[in-house]
């Protein structure tokens, strides 16, 4: 008699999943590591594992539209003389012309300004028409020192040295060829069409002594006047902080991986950095550490998504937040009505990511003449502004709900977490519980 | 002649004085003493003024440098002339690291040597150096012309855009996508021109090597992968 195996339902492996054995597939064919734009799309523990606890007989609220909840910032305040005002703690994140259009630049810098708050510009210098259309505009300077000049950094009314970015942390700028317009070129230098790929450390200085000098320099070429910023990836936030602080920063900008890049590796994007949520207590503890607590501003982006993250991060102690991804997705990035052109190219809706390419339906990952003129800044910038509006009305709902009237008077006490993993990042109590791990009394 | 005595006067009374200049001002010439190795001295020139500072100068010496002179009799610390726009610079010493660093324009004179990284990611600058240079000098060089009288260090010219070197002397190894060229005429014409201006008088352009380069590493080929 013969053995029968009887048959089993097919079983696939949850190591090798779909999307593991098809990225294989695509490295086998292609010779070439996957490329795409965004921030990590991994599950991560997130401001979504935080709830407010909100008033109770112990902590009275504040009256909704009438009794006011204040949401202003001033960044720059420890060394520059002329400081940023903002009337809201949420600015836009550099984003490069060429990896975006010159209309989606306008219409960031018209959306941020309606808003009354900064946008930043991007690796690859600052254009006229992203200076006309922002009251305040963030000069980044980068390693690659595409489009740097003195003239730009005294146009400017901040300058964010760029040490590192969320999606990358000790990684360097992407831009491929096809991106590599004429205009594109001659801003940054290079030959038109060659896969532009910037360096990772800047080319004239290494550590934070030298960061130091570095930013004497800076504020000696703008006779002291403009705030300076010191952005970082999400890797070592302690430490990072405090060294920023050392070299003299007026404000630190932290992103964490949930932070979006123009173009990167994949493999870079979902396997380097630290997830927004664990970043911010370290800061917030290097610089309370330092004396320098709301003295040096700090700006938490990476994921930030509404007015609940707003005030979460505010709560743990951020100065304001910065959004990159959900300003593109305001201003129409990834929106179904181009189903049919994101089907086309492969992808969906809210799934294209491929913004290296240049085809971005949508107009805005491109430079394509023809793709970026269906965006309209003018709509397009009305539409980032009103959702800056919602995400800080939404903000001010829970600050007042928790009895703050000021945005900044969010505190951890405020908060509770629903997941061990968030209640040991955000260093608050587990729901329902007064411990988080970590803390003693266990 | 305005004098900034650096023992008395702050690094911010020269910056400021020098940003103060009127245009079509005729007091247009300062001077510099006791420099003590102090950073970012006359940065920011925007006018065309003339600065002779003596003695040795720290970091980032007329950084971002446009439209002015600046003469260091002493030696410069890293970063000397980084991101110049126009103008000249003109160090009687020695430079440290990343001389001339992603310099747009100008011209840039170091007497003696230059450290590692001189002209690094270089974006039009024109740079000569009478001495030597250091390792990985010209790295990422996109425009502009480095020429070196001396030897230049190992990986010269590494991941090479379009700028142009020239060196007298031996170059101990070549960075990625950096390889020799033919001298042509027009790069005897230009080096000729370029000593010229740098008051190099008893060389001549033929004695040099040009590098610049193989444009293999412009799009990505996985094949090349091993080159980096």
């Amino acid at each position: 008699m013969s053995y029968h195996n009887p048959p089993t339902p097919p079983r696939k492996s949850a190591t090798f999943d779909d999307a593991t054995l098809a990225e294989i597939r695509r490295a086998a064919a292609t010779g070439i590591y996957d490329i795409r734009g965004g921030g990590t799309k991994r599950k991560v523990p997130h401001f979504d594992d935080l709830l407010f606890l909100g008033a109770s007989i112990s902590r009275y609220p504040l009256e909704g539209y009438r009794e006011k909840c204040e949401t202003s910032v001033v960044l720059g305040t420890r060394f520059a003389k002329k400081p940023i005002e903002l009337k809201i703690p949420i600015t836009v994140a550099g984003m490069s012309f060429g990896a975006l259009s010159g209309p989606a630049k306008e219409a960031l810098g018209r959306g941020a300004t309606i808003a009354g708050t900064s946008t930043t510009t991007g690796d690859g210098g600052m254009t006229d028409e992203e200076r006309g259309h922002s009251q305040k505009l963030v000069y980044q300077y980068l390693p690659s020192r595409y489009g740097m000049n003195p003239r730009d950094l005294r146009r400017a009314d901040a300058i964010e040295v760029v040490v590192g970015q969320g999606a990358k942390p000790g990684g360097g700028g992407m831009l491929l060829g096809q991106k590599i317009s004429d205009r594109v070129a001659e801003m940054r230098t290079l030959p038109k069409g060659i896969d532009q790929r910037s360096a990772c450390r800047h080319p004239d200085w290494t550590g934070p002594d030298d960061l130091e000098i570095k930013i004497l320099e800076l504020r000696e070429i703008t006779d002291w006047e403009k705030p300076i910023y010191v952005k970082v990836g999400g890797a070592r936030p302690y430490y990072d902080t405090a060294l920023a602080v050392k070299a003299g920063a007026d404000v630190v900008v932290l992103d964490g991986m949930q932070g979006g890049t123009a173009a990167t590796q994949d493999v870079f994007i979902e396997n380097v950095g630290m997830p927004t949520l664990a970043c911010i207590r370290p800061a917030v503890q290097a610089l309370q550490d330092l004396g320098m607590h709301r003295k040096v501003q700090l700006i938490v982006s990476g994921g930030i998504r509404s007015g609940a993250d707003v005030a979460k991060a505010l709560a743990l102690g951020a100065d304001a937040v910065s959004i990159g991804t959900a300003a593109l997705a305001a201003i129409g990035d990834n929106d179904p009505k181009w189903e049919e052109e994101y089907r086309k190219l492969g992808s969906t809706a809210g799934a294209y990511d491929d913004w290296h390419e240049g085809r971005d339906p949508a107009g805005i990952t491109t430079q394509d003449p023809e793709l970026a003129s269906r965006l309209d800044p003018e709509v397009s910038g009305r539409r980032l502004a009103n959702y800056l509006k919602v995400m800080t009305l939404e903000a001010q709902t829970i600050a007042r709900a928790c009895g703050k009237n000021h945005l900044h008077n969010l505190e951890p006490e405020d908060l509770c977490a629903l997941t061990m993993e968030a209640a040991a990042m955000a260093q608050v109590p587990l729901a329902g519980t007064s411990w988080y791990p970590g803390k003693g009394g266990f | 002649m305005t004098v900034f005595d650096l023992s008395s006067a702050t690094l911010r009374d020269l910056n400021s004085a020098l940003h103060a200049i009127a245009d079509g001002a005729n007091d247009t010439e300062f001077e510099v003493v006791n420099p003590r190795g102090s950073h970012a001295v006359a940065v920011g020139i925007a006018k065309p003024v003339s600065v002779e500072v003596h003695g040795s100068v720290g970091y980032y010496c007329a950084g971002m440098n446009d439209g002015g002179t600046v003469t260091v009799h002493g030696s410069a610390g890293p970063g000397v002339a980084e991101n110049m726009m126009s103008g000249t610079v003109v160090i009687e010493g020695d430079a440290s690291q990343y001389a001339g660093a992603t310099g747009r324009g100008g011209l840039l004179v170091i007497k003696g040597n230059a450290a590692s990284r001189c002209g690094i990611s270089m974006k039009g600058i024109d740079i000569v150096v009478h001495g030597s240079i250091g390792h990985m000098s010209a790295f990422m060089g996109q425009s502009g012309h480095l020429v070196v009288l001396g030897d230049a260090g190992d990986a010269l010219g590494d991941s090479l855009y379009e700028a142009k070197l020239f060196v007298r002397g031996t170059v101990k190894s070549l960075g990625a996508d950096c390889i020799e060229k033919e001298m042509r005429p027009e790069h005897i014409a230009k080096l000729g021109e370029l000593l010229d201006k740098a008051g190099v008088t008893d060389v001549r352009p033929e004695e040099f090597k040009r590098y610049g380069s193989a444009r293999k590493l412009y799009n990505f080929n996985i094949d090349n992968a091993d080159a980096y």
